[in-house]
């Protein structure tokens, strides 16, 4: 892509063709104004896709094979651990780090913060997929996935955790594939959908934190019905729905931080000038907001270990195990954090994040998985489960990219509403003010 | 004033008042709070003292139930030397066995304790609270049942089960399900009869019985015959009661026990969380759209003036 760009191609960005003025056809806007010929050829040049297909070769006859034979063919298929790598990985850090689309929403669309504007979009994509791929480890998970809208409809177990998990998700997913729907139908080309969308934004983002608050911490809540199986120190039966959703906070803002960094090394060529200019501004911003969190979690795991006077536990060996995940998770990223937003190192605020990221996933894996049973013996994830796992953790990471290449996530839309561009001669329209560097939501409202 | 006079009507509301402040201090409102299971339920005592591990009752649950015969039969006792996950644990239930029977070499006494492994059928059982699609039912009568017809096999129960009873067909592709004790809930316990592993039992070292009697029955045994038992009848108030509970010579965790368990139901552990969603629901719209607002400033009021001026053009 990168040598087409040099070649001087400019991937589709509007709804007209800038250079005749027609519009693009859908088949055009999903090959970026390539030609198919082109596409594939770009395609093939980029090794990543090469690796992507290698994985998709191996995991998904693995997947296939599952559904034919059963969990049991994947999983250890333990009566003590009934959970694995799929609930694990795949529910229980997927959803903290996907907290990026109501934090954002909340800063940008409710206290007004329009610094935060360029990365809106990228956080929205990011929690709706996030989510998205939750769902889908948990179709892989279940032992009858069909069944998936039980709860909703056929029987309602409402005393359970899981119950209001399962219906916030299902929800929460429905109030993020509407907010991100406004750049689908911008980039489909139907201002009407995305304006009368827009005008639900407050509303829908008042739902997002309603139900990321509780559904957040209804994921560790679920942990305290098993109190004897998670070791003492990942366990507390007060503040467990707090741990998650605290950290639930920067483990978003730093997904954010993550992907943005991807997203500017691998593809600047989708970015907008504006998203490029103000990253590391907000990059900052968000470290400053990655960084209290980070501080208010350390601070009550510490009250919840006073709690439940955990002390004497430290100085076994899942006290040391439990001190370096505090230790690299938490503590690291608080100094390394504060230390590059003084000296604004952006780069070492990127790494932090990775760290912080790191911390998370092992801080719910710890709880899930390895502190689980720990009085009973160690059960490790086997390869099939593992390959399952990471397949469609590409497969997130594929169907991410392909979105962010094509919707105007990381670029602004270069819209001209409709009633224009029948009235205005074609040759005039060669020029749809490219330099604008105000907001399109501004420019997208129809004149009455 | 017409038809009625003050005084009567004071005296009226009077009395109105007072009827309703009785009934709300009746305790009957109040002990809705607290559960303490059925007062019919039936239940098991298990006397290790009394247990001899010849395996009877797996026996003769495996005949009830119908399920597949077992890799080395009833009779053999070398089940009993069997250890899994490098020796940390021995044998358990599995969606092929309701029940099992393990030998403990205690250090205390000479000779060893056998202990039956079965679903406990708690007064408020987790497995229960924790399914998002109620496909367990606590019936009057004691058992814990399960429905496979709702269950969608998130394995939720097994988390939750704090004597991870529950097995589960791994291996079925299309209808897998929660395998488990059901106390014989359909072909005996509705009919008044014992399961079939307590009916089997040589030794009597099952009773069978309401709970409520058998609590007091085992009270009974150790007041009587203190130097024999430990002073403490396991599920009396394990996770707020269990239907099966177990008298021994030795300290419990000896024979196998989690002598850790809380003594309140499981359900209690969420309720902290719980109480704050409705809170939380409540108070969050108004609070965040009042932060909305303020952060608009006076903005908000400028905004809508434009809109209000675009509708007039």
């Amino acid at each position: 892509m990168k040598n087409f760009i040099k070649e001087g191609f400019k991937p589709v960005d509007s709804l007209n063709d800038p250079d005749d003025g027609h519009q693009w056809s859908l088949m055009q806007k999903l090959l970026l104004g390539l030609s198919p010929k082109e596409y594939f050829q770009q395609l093939r040049r980029n090794p990543f896709n090469w690796f992507l297909f290698m994985i998709f070769a191996v995991g998904l006859p693995v997947i296939v094979y599952r559904y034919i034979n059963g969990l049991g063919s994947v999983m250890h298929g333990s009566f003590d651990y009934p959970w694995g790598l799929f609930l694990g990985f795949g529910l229980f850090c997927m959803v903290p780090l996907s907290a990026s689309g109501f934090l954002l929403g909340t800063t940008v669309e409710l206290f007004g913060q329009k610094d935060y504007k360029p990365i809106l979009n990228l956080a929205l994509l990011n929690g709706l997929l996030g989510y998205f791929f939750a769902v889908v480890f948990l179709l892989v998970d279940l032992g009858m996935p069909w069944r998936l809208y039980y709860p909703m409809v056929i029987s309602w177990g409402t005393a359970a955790v899981l119950f209001l998990v399962g219906w916030h998700v299902a929800t929460y997913l429905t109030v993020q594939v509407l907010e991100v729907s406004e750049s689908f139908f911008e980039w489909i080309g139907w201002p009407t959908a995305k304006n009368y969308i827009h005008k639900g934004t407050i509303g829908l983002t008042v739902a997002g934190i309603i139900l990321s608050t509780l559904h957040q911490g209804a994921l560790g809540t679920l942990l305290t019905y098993a109190p004897g199986k998670v070791h003492p120190l990942w366990y507390s039966a007060e503040f467990m729905w707090i741990f998650f959703l605290c950290s639930s906070i920067f483990a978003g803002l730093c997904m954010v931080i993550a992907v943005s960094t991807i997203v500017k090394k691998t593809m600047s060529w989708r970015c907008s000038g504006e998203f490029l200019d103000n990253l590391d501004s907000i990059t900052i911003g968000l470290a400053k907001g990655a960084s209290m969190a980070l501080v208010t979690y350390l601070v009550i795991k510490i009250v919840g270990m006073t709690h439940d006077n955990l002390w004497a536990y430290l100085t076994t060996g899942w006290g040391t195990w439990y001190l370096l995940e505090i230790g690299l998770g938490v503590v690291l990223p608080i100094i390394l954090f504060s230390f590059a937003i003084r000296n604004k190192s952006v780069g070492l605020i990127r790494f932090t994040a990775f760290l912080t990221i790191f911390g998370l996933l092992l801080n719910r894996l710890n709880t899930v998985l390895i502190s689980f049973n720990w009085n009973l013996y160690q059960e490790w994830p086997p390869l099939l489960e593992t390959i399952i796992s990471v397949t469609i953790f590409f497969l997130f990471v594929t169907v991410y990219r392909f979105i962010l290449y094509r919707l105007p996530i990381l670029y602004a839309w270069q819209a001209v509403p409709a009633k224009e561009l029948v009235s205005v001669p074609v040759p005039e329209q060669a020029d749809p003010d490219p330099v604008q560097p105000e907001h399109q939501f501004a420019k997208v409202v129809t004149p009455s | 004033m017409s038809g009625i006079s003050r005084r009567k009507f004071l005296k009226s509301t009077v009395v109105a008042g007072g009827s309703a402040a009785a009934a709300m201090s009746s305790t009957k409102s109040f002990a809705m709070k607290e559960f303490e299971g059925y007062p019919e339920s039936m239940g098991v005592l298990v006397d290790l003292t009394r247990c001899i591990g010849c395996r009877t009752c797996e026996a003769a649950c495996n005949k009830e139930h119908g399920l597949p015969e077992p890799e080395l039969p009833f009779d053999d006792f070398s089940v009993f030397d069997q250890v899994f996950h490098e020796g940390k644990q021995k044998r358990r239930t599995t969606e092929k066995a309701y029940t099992v029977v393990n030998r403990y070499d205690t250090k205390a006494q000479g000779a060893p304790v056998y202990r039956k492994l079965q679903c406990f059928h708690c007064s408020e059982p987790a497995c229960l609270t924790s399914c998002f699609v109620n496909a367990y039912t606590k019936t009057k009568e004691g058992a814990v049942i399960y429905n496979a017809d709702v269950c969608v096999g998130c394995r939720m129960c097994m988390v939750a089960c704090p004597f991870s009873m529950p097995a589960y067909t791994y291996d079925s592709a299309l209808h897998p399900q929660i395998i488990k004790c059901n106390f014989c809930y359909d072909n005996r316990l509705t009919k008044g009869k014992p399961p079939a592993c307590v009916e089997a039992c040589p030794q009597e070292a099952l009773t069978f019985g309401h709970r409520k009697t058998l609590v007091k029955t085992a009270h009974e045994r150790i007041r009587s015959n203190p130097k024999k038992y430990v002073d403490h009848v396991y599920g009396e108030k394990e996770v707020g009661g269990t239907s099966w509970m177990y008298l021994s010579s030795v300290p419990f965790d000896q024979a196998g026990f989690n002598t850790t368990l809380q003594h309140h139901p499981i359900l209690d552990n969420t309720k902290s969380f719980l109480g704050i969603v409705p809170m939380v629901l409540g108070i969050w719209p108004a609070l965040f759209m009042g932060f909305h607002l303020l952060a608009k400033g006076g903005k908000g009021d400028k905004e809508s003036k434009d809109k209000v001026e675009v509708h007039g053009e």
